[in-house]
């Protein structure tokens, strides 16, 4: 078993015809996702290397029986395609795109609140059940199934932890990038949760950087409610104030955000946070 | 991305709100034609990209173009923390009955754009957040609904008693919402919003100062508020010539050099640095997408800086092919002289196929970021001693 997402997992891809869309599209199938169709309006009759292309969500939902969607639009298009993909009735809905601005995810946020959807971004590499299902970018072939829950802010960071995780022999029940940018989709409490009630989880990591304060929120429902192990790394230690570390949320603004306070409130909380992310899976396997 | 002051006053004006007349000069003798134009007393005032400018000096008032002039020389030659004043507002000076405090701003602890005013204007309001929390009054705006009338009326009436300066609030209330929204800010800000004395003439609001800052994200719905960029701060030149190639830099003070792709591996690969004794001299993300070029233009940008005396890449390639940062690095070293050692360490797509590419120019790459690291702060420490 996994969270959210399994081998019956029905996939649509918005944006298939675009340059992204199509090399993702294709790279989900390989790893055997059953992606059953795709949306570009005004191309619907066509088809990708056999995956059927829709004018609408709608049409593709009605025609496929699609449950969950992948979007990869260019970002002033993306909330449209997010409330299109919510509307249609989908449960769970992966915005890849970086770059929304902040003022339409504050409607997007606000909307999907009284909806059953769960949305997984803006600005994330997706999420994977090794084995099963692959709804983003990430590399498949470093994945590999197991019982480790991971939860990122971050893309490359998480395929170096899941490397080595890899690597330790530690497999992964479900990995989810929640995505870098500051107003988002679900968060690391909602999969905390999951997580936490998920029966082929043993262990959780979670992955954070400086900006914001979710990893201080998680970190208090961990201390409350989570009894599985957590490991932790929080990525910009060295991150200098007032700048946007890349990631549009990943800021230390007025003293607030800092790596060093996110790191003492998670260690206070009962969490391993460890110093560098390279090394994660031998220091889990070490603990187990 | 911030503006300066004189700038959003040039928004604000445009969308309505009523600001102190007044122009931008770079020199002194500019500043003195502002005041013989406006013929009044005037404020200088510095625009830089900090806030503390009067305590530094930086805000004077001249009673006649002559003392506009030396006023100017001075402040020109000023540096604000760090920054040096390459800009002046000179503009008119207004008579203060009383000073308050309006701004927007998003609070992202629930996700809403959130109005802040205040009795207490004209001074820092984080300050006054801090020692006098019940002196600001926070009015939420739901997404979904925007701005309401009763909203207005709740800021407006607990600030003002005169009927006049109740309808002007809420009618630069409405106006400052309209910036905020549709210019896709994240922060506008007027510190202080005054009522000029009552008197023998009207009394009425004056922004008399202006603070914008733009959400980046949303820049790519405004490409018009590109050409507000100061192109004068220095140190953000290089942050946007990487921009400007899908590069994401900012420089450190330290003599390792990194090329990254993604900002965590990126911020990570800092702190590893930092970890096993280096100090990083920048954070560079080269992005998703996978370019040749790109590389080439990282190593033009992080050169630039000649503390550096090593250069660590690291990939950890996803949507970023490992054979492009191969190719990439091979042009590199091609177009320019690479004159410090460089480290790379590749792992994830086509990471075989770099490995192969590298080797064939001699070059080779470690899997393990343990051992790169450890050899590239080495490397820069013998290349300091």
């Amino acid at each position: 078993m996994t969270i959210l997402i399994d081998e019956n997992t029905k996939v649509i891809v918005q944006g298939i015809t675009g340059r992204d869309g199509s090399f993702h599209a294709k790279g989900m199938r390989d790893y055997g996702t059953k992606i059953v169709g795709g949306v570009t309006p005004s191309k619907g009759g066509q088809d990708l290397e056999g995956i059927p292309v829709f004018n609408t969500v709608r049409d593709a939902v009605d025609q496929t029986g699609a449950n969950a969607s992948v979007i990869y639009v260019p970002p002033l298009f993306a909330v449209d395609a997010i409330y299109e993909a919510v509307d249609a009735g989908l449960d769970v809905v992966v915005c890849i795109t970086e770059g929304i601005p902040v003022l339409d995810m504050l409607s997007v946020y606000h909307y999907i609140q009284h909806k059953k959807v769960v949305l997984i971004g803006g600005n994330c590499p997706g999420i994977i059940s090794p084995g099963k299902c692959k709804i983003g970018i990430m590399p498949g072939n470093i994945h590999k199934e197991g019982r480790v829950g991971v939860i990122s802010r971050s893309g490359t960071l998480t395929y170096e932890v899941v490397n080595s995780l890899t690597q330790a022999g530690l497999g992964q029940s479900t990995v989810i990038g929640i995505g870098g940018d500051p107003v988002k989709g679900i968060n690391y409490i909602e999969l905390l949760k999951r997580f936490q009630a998920d029966e082929f989880t043993d262990t959780i990591v979670l992955l954070g950087e400086i900006g914001g304060s979710d990893e201080e929120a998680a970190a208090a429902y961990i201390k409350q409610y989570i009894t599985k192990p957590v490991y932790s790394f929080i990525a910009g230690k060295t991150a200098p104030e007032g700048k946007r570390m890349g990631h549009a949320g990943a800021i230390i603004a007025g003293g607030k955000g800092l790596a060093v306070d996110k790191i003492r409130i998670l260690e206070e909380a009962g969490v391993h946070v460890l110093d560098r992310p390279d090394i994660m899976g031998n220091v889990i396997r070490g603990g187990q | 991305m911030k503006i300066h002051e004189y700038q959003a006053k040039d928004i604000f004006e445009q969308y309505g709100i009523p600001v102190t007349k007044g122009r931008m000069a770079r020199t002194a003798q500019e500043a003195k034609i502002i005041a013989e134009e406006l013929g009044s007393t005037v404020v200088v005032k510095a625009q830089v990209h900090v806030g503390g400018r009067g305590k530094a000096g930086g805000v004077k008032i001249a009673h006649n173009p002559d003392e506009t002039y030396s006023i100017a020389q001075t402040i020109l030659g000023l540096e604000i923390k760090g920054l040096p004043v390459k800009k002046i507002l000179v503009a008119e000076a207004v008579e203060i009955a009383k000073e308050f405090y309006v701004g927007i701003t998003l609070d992202l602890s629930v996700k809403k754009i959130v109005f802040l005013v205040s009795k207490a204007g004209g001074v820092d309001i984080e300050e006054v957040a801090a020692t006098q929390p019940e002196q600001i009054i926070k009015v939420y705006i739901d997404p979904l609904l925007g701005l309401q009338p009763f909203q207005k009326r709740q800021m407006a009436y607990a600030l003002f008693s005169k009927k006049d300066h109740i309808h002007q609030a809420m009618d630069i209330f409405e106006k400052l919402y309209r910036v905020f929204c549709g210019l896709d800010c994240s922060l506008a800000e007027i510190n202080p919003l005054v009522i000029t004395p009552t008197g023998t003439e009207t009394s009425t609001l004056l922004a008399l100062d202006a603070k914008v800052v733009f959400d980046d994200n949303g820049l790519i719905r405004h490409p018009e508020l590109e050409a507000l960029r100061d192109m004068d701060v220095i140190e953000e030149e290089d942050e946007v010539e990487a921009r400007n190639n899908g590069l994401t830099f900012i420089k450190l003070d330290g003599e390792i050099g990194c090329i990254v792709n993604g900002a965590g591996l990126a911020m990570a690969t800092m702190d590893i640095i930092k970890l096993f004794g280096g100090e990083p001299a920048n954070f560079l993300d080269v992005g998703g997408s996978s370019n040749p070029n790109k590389i080439v233009k990282a190593f033009q940008i992080i050169l630039k800086n000649k503390k550096i005396k090593a250069v660590f890449i690291n990939i950890f390639g996803g949507i970023t092919r490992c054979d492009d940062i191969a190719n990439g690095l091979l042009e590199a070293h091609k177009q320019m002289d690479i004159h410090v050692p460089v480290v790379i360490r590749l792992a994830g797509t086509n990471e075989e196929k770099a490995r192969t590419i590298l080797n064939s120019a001699h070059f080779s790459a470690y899997a393990s970021m343990e051992e790169a690291v450890t050899q590239v702060v080495e490397l820069a420490k013998r290349g300091q001693a």
